[in-house]
């Protein structure tokens, strides 16, 4: 259990985490969630005590992390995939983490095959592969056997068969009943994986519930029309009672409407349809409007749509600057 | 959190890193290697020195002559232990495997400073005999007096500018910054200070020269240095334990 109450950083004006509170369960995966920049990974260096929070606590089962004795055997955290000496060999790696906390060195030999890494375990670090230095990072998560872990980011830059690896792996962890933490900025990616989800954006607290509830608050289900005929069709669905909502291009939008009865609507009246579609908006959407406010940096997409005429090539033109 | 788990563990990293073999092989060789070459050249050059520098000949502090220059590689050496967590990010790791953030420096120091005091005393007693051995007769034994102190000494020494640099760099936390500042220190404006008049009173409350004092047998004609050996190196050690203060304080109050 990891328990935030009103936790703060800030650094000078800028707040990078607002007055955060939360508290994180065993035995679910847990979706962190938010932008780029929304004070995630600050906040999981505070639950580490490696940032001293502004205002506010955080606390690892009741008690402050440096309160904890042999603190890895409580919580795991993979923070930064790079976050290692490169000249260490990933055996030797883990042999250090492992003795400042007491854990047998049998321990270490264990998660090197639990991450896939035996056959590298004397190479150096330096000369793994991103997907390589995340399998040791967490195999460093997984070294005390705590009951807490804590993933940052843990499926940046990996391949789909890592992907698939570390889904899997949290799914397990939580059910034996640990509690999973894990950020990310893609909601594609928390849907197939957490169970219940904290958005935060800019620092602030946006949103913490359960992921099924998450997906019925956000997944707006319409139909999606388009008719030559526009005027008649619409109508003849404000006489069936069916709220319509026109978007622009001259389509059609009718909220948790089903295409059936509007097909069969239409056809009594023979209007012609050009399109009846079924739609759902996605979860990714549903995230962007949570956390539309809340972006720190936005892409606009104001640059003009013309792209600049360039000259016609003329024959022989660039001749002489080749 | 047990200490001698943090010992362990610093103990199991610095073995790990090429870097622990490289500088520490580098400072003995480069402090034997020119301590021999030095005491070969004196010991030509003996019948030709004026009368005022013989009668102050320091056989002994000859044959360290080499630490001027193997001191840098105790520095990187130093400087890599303390500057490596951050500048890989291992810092991250280190502290949140070792919250008590003074248990994890201290730790890393005293094993640093442990295996620079085993190599600084080795080369202390190797550069002594091959530069005796080279003077011939001009040689000083090591029952001499004075003569085991300064050869005790020049280890010391050595391990004393290697915990220096670690304090050093746990305070500006970059390799290179720590580097950039500390050998141009050491080795240029150090000496410098030293020799203009104007500013040797000052020189020689410096870590190194009140340090290297110890080192030196005979003391020169004409100097007039108000610390003894011993004093000397009390001077160095308070130079340390400043550094050390600093880079606790800082570690202990900055985000990592």
């Amino acid at each position: 259990m990891i328990e935030l109450e009103g936790l703060t950083k800030r650094y000078g004006e800028k707040v990078a985490v607002n007055n955060l509170t939360f508290a994180v369960r065993p035995g679910i995966v847990t979706g962190f969630l938010g932008p780029n920049g929304a004070g995630k990974s600050t906040t999981m260096r505070m639950v580490l005590g490696l940032d001293h929070p502004t205002a506010g606590d955080v606390r690892i089962d009741g008690q402050h992390y440096d309160h904890l004795r042999d603190p890895l055997t409580y919580i795991g955290a993979l923070l930064d995939a790079k976050a290692m000496h490169g000249g260490r060999s990933a055996f030797h790696h883990l042999l250090c983490l492992a003795q400042s906390n007491g854990i047998p060195k049998a321990r270490v030999h264990e998660v090197l095959d639990t991450v896939g890494l035996t056959p590298v375990a004397n190479k150096k670090a330096k000369g793994f592969s991103l997907g390589m230095g995340q399998r040791l990072g967490i195999a460093g998560a997984l070294l005390g056997d705590p009951r807490i872990l804590m993933f940052d980011e843990p499926v940046n830059g990996l391949d789909p068969e890592g992907i698939h690896w570390i889904r899997n792996l949290m799914k397990s962890l939580a059910a034996q009943g640990r509690t999973v933490f894990v950020s990310s900025h893609l909601m594609s990616e928390m849907a197939l994986t957490a169970d219940h989800l904290v958005v935060i954006g800019q620092g602030r607290l946006l949103a913490d519930t359960s992921m099924a509830d998450f997906i019925q608050q956000n997944s707006r289900s319409y139909v999606r029309i388009r008719s030559p005929q526009r005027e008649r069709l619409l109508d003849v669905l404000h006489g069936a009672g069916i709220t319509v909502v026109e978007t622009g291009s001259g389509m059609l939008e009718v909220d948790g409407g089903k295409p059936e009865h509007i097909g069969e609507l239409a056809a009594q009246h023979q209007i012609v349809l050009h399109e009846l579609s079924p739609q759902q908006a996605s979860l990714e959407e549903a995230f962007m409007q949570l956390t539309a406010e809340s972006v720190e940096y936005h892409a606009h997409a104001d640059t003009p749509h013309t792209p600049t005429p360039r000259p016609a090539p003329q024959w022989g033109g660039d001749w002489k600057r080749g | 959190m047990a200490a001698t788990q943090v010992l362990k563990s610093e103990w199991t990293k610095i073995r790990s890193v090429a870097s622990t073999v490289w500088t520490l092989s580098l400072a003995a060789i480069v402090t034997i290697a020119l301590g021999i070459l030095i005491s070969l050249l004196s010991k030509n050059e003996f019948d030709n020195m004026p009368v005022r520098e013989r009668l102050s000949f320091d056989p002994t502090f000859i044959s360290f002559a080499g630490m001027t220059l193997g001191q840098l590689a105790m520095i990187v050496f130093g400087v890599l232990v303390v500057g490596n967590e951050y500048s890989t990010g291992m810092i991250r790791t280190s502290l949140a495997a070792v919250p008590q953030r003074g248990t994890f420096l201290f730790s890393k120091i005293a094993v640093a400073a442990g295996l620079a005091l085993v190599v600084g005393m080795i080369t202390s007693f190797v550069a002594f005999f091959l530069g005796q051995a080279v003077l011939g007769v001009h040689k000083a034994s090591i029952g001499d007096p004075g003569v085991l102190r300064a050869v005790i000494g020049g280890g010391l020494y050595m391990t004393l500018i290697a915990v220096f640099s670690m304090g050093v760099a746990a305070m500006l936390r970059s390799p290179m910054l720590s580097l950039g500042i500390l050998m141009p220190f050491f080795f240029l404006i150090s000496n410098i200070l030293g020799a203009v008049s104007a500013t040797k009173k000052v020189g020689r409350y410096l870590p190194d020269q009140a340090g290297s004092k110890i080192m030196r047998v005979v003391t020169p004609i004409g100097d007039d240095t108000p610390y003894g050996p011993w004093g000397g190196l009390v001077i160095m050690v308070l130079w340390v334990a400043a550094a050390l203060i600093g880079g606790y304080a800082l570690l202990k109050k900055r985000d990592a």
